[in-house]
C-alpha cells in the first residue's frame, strides 16, 4: 500500500539519476576540451531511460508506475514465479560524438556543442525536480484532505 | 550520487588550467630574458594534458598535467652590440618564447577555466535544489 504513494515518483527519479549521469559525462567533455586525443562522449537518453525503467517510449510513465523491481535484481526461486521486468540499471551505453570540425590534436570536443547540451541537461534536470515536487505536493494535499 | 563527481572532474580541469596559466605566466615573464644563472637562455615551457580515466567508472574523465616539456626551438638572436652579453658579432641570445603564442595560450586557458567554473556552479545549484526536494 505504502509503495503506491511513491510509485509515481519512480519514473522521474530514474530520469533524474540519468540526467545527473549525463551531466557528469558532459562535465568530463568540457574538462577535457584541451586534452590531445580525447574523444567526446555522450549517450542516447531515450534508450538509457527505457533501459533503466524497462519501458519502451510513449506511455513510459504509466507503465513505470507498475514496475517496482527496477533497482534490486530479482531472484527466481521457483519456476512459477513471474519474470522480473526492467532491472536494466543505470549503466547507459556510451557513444562517441561525431565531430563537426577536425582539430589538429585529434580532440573531438566542440565546446559550443558541449555547453549547449549542458545547459539543456540542466533545464531538464530542473524540470524533473519540479515534476517530483508537484507530485509530492499533490500527495500531501490528498493526505491532509483540505 | 553522480552530481558530486562533477566537482572532481571540473576541479581537476580547473587545477590543470591554472597550472597551464602558471606556465604561460613564467614564459611571458621570461620573454625578454637573456641568460639564466647557468648561462643558458630561458626555454619556453608547455604543459601536456592527459585525460584521467577512473578504471572502475569510465564515465567521468578528469584532466591532469602529464608533464611539462621544454620547447627546443632555436633561441632568438637580437643585434645589439652595446649589450654587455653580446657575442663577438654583436648578437644577444634571448629566450625562444613566442609571445603571440603565449597570449593565445593564456586566452584559451582562461576560457576553459571559466567554462569549468560555470559547470561547477550549475552542479552546485542543482544539488541545492535537489536537497530542497519536497519542501
Amino acid at each position: 500500500m505504502l509503495d503506491r504513494l511513491t510509485q509515481p515518483l519512480d519514473f522521474h527519479g530514474a530520469a533524474l539519476l540519468l540526467r545527473a549521469e549525463r551531466m557528469r559525462l558532459l562535465a568530463s567533455n568540457i574538462a577535457n576540451a584541451d586534452t590531445p586525443n580525447y574523444k567526446a562522449r555522450d549517450f542516447d537518453f531515450r534508450a538509457a531511460l527505457s533501459q533503466a525503467t524497462g519501458v519502451q517510449g510513449g506511455s513510459a510513465m504509466i507503465a513505470a508506475a507498475g514496475d517496482a523491481t527496477r533497482d534490486l535484481p530479482a531472484t527466481k526461486t521457483n519456476d512459477a514465479h513471474l519474470p522480473a521486468v526492467g532491472g536494466g540499471g543505470f549503466a547507459p551505453t556510451m557513444q562517441y560524438r561525431t565531430s563537426l570540425q577536425t582539430a589538429l590534436d585529434a580532440n573531438t570536443v566542440d565546446l559550443d556543442v558541449e555547453r549547449a547540451n549542458f545547459a539543456e541537461n540542466t533545464v531538464r534536470y530542473e524540470a524533473g525536480l519540479r515534476f517530483i515536487n508537484g507530485q509530492i505536493r499533490t500527495m500531501l494535499t490528498a493526505i491532509n484532505g483540505q | 550520487m553522480s552530481l558530486f563527481k562533477v566537482f572532481n572532474v571540473s576541479g581537476s580541469a580547473v587545477s590543470a588550467q591554472s597550472q597551464r596559466l602558471n606556465v604561460v605566466a613564467s614564459n611571458l615573464a621570461n620573454a625578454e630574458s637573456v641568460a639564466g644563472p647557468d648561462g643558458q637562455p630561458y626555454k619556453a615551457r608547455q604543459v601536456v594534458f592527459q585525460a584521467q580515466i577512473d578504471g572502475a567508472d569510465p564515465a567521468s574523465a578528469g584532466v591532469r598535467v602529464a608533464n611539462i616539456v621544454e620547447d627546443n626551438a632555436a633561441p632568438r638572436r637580437v643585434l645589439d652590440p652595446n649589450h654587455p652579453l653580446a657575442d663577438e658579432n654583436g648578437y644577444v641570445t634571448m629566450s625562444n618564447v613566442n609571445v603571440v603564442e603565449e597570449m593565445v595560450n593564456m586566452i584559451s586557458a582562461s576560457r576553459s577555466y571559466q567554462s569549468n567554473i560555470d559547470v561547477m556552479n550549475t552542479a552546485k545549484s542543482l544539488l541545492l535544489k535537489t536537497l530542497q526536494l519536497g519542501s
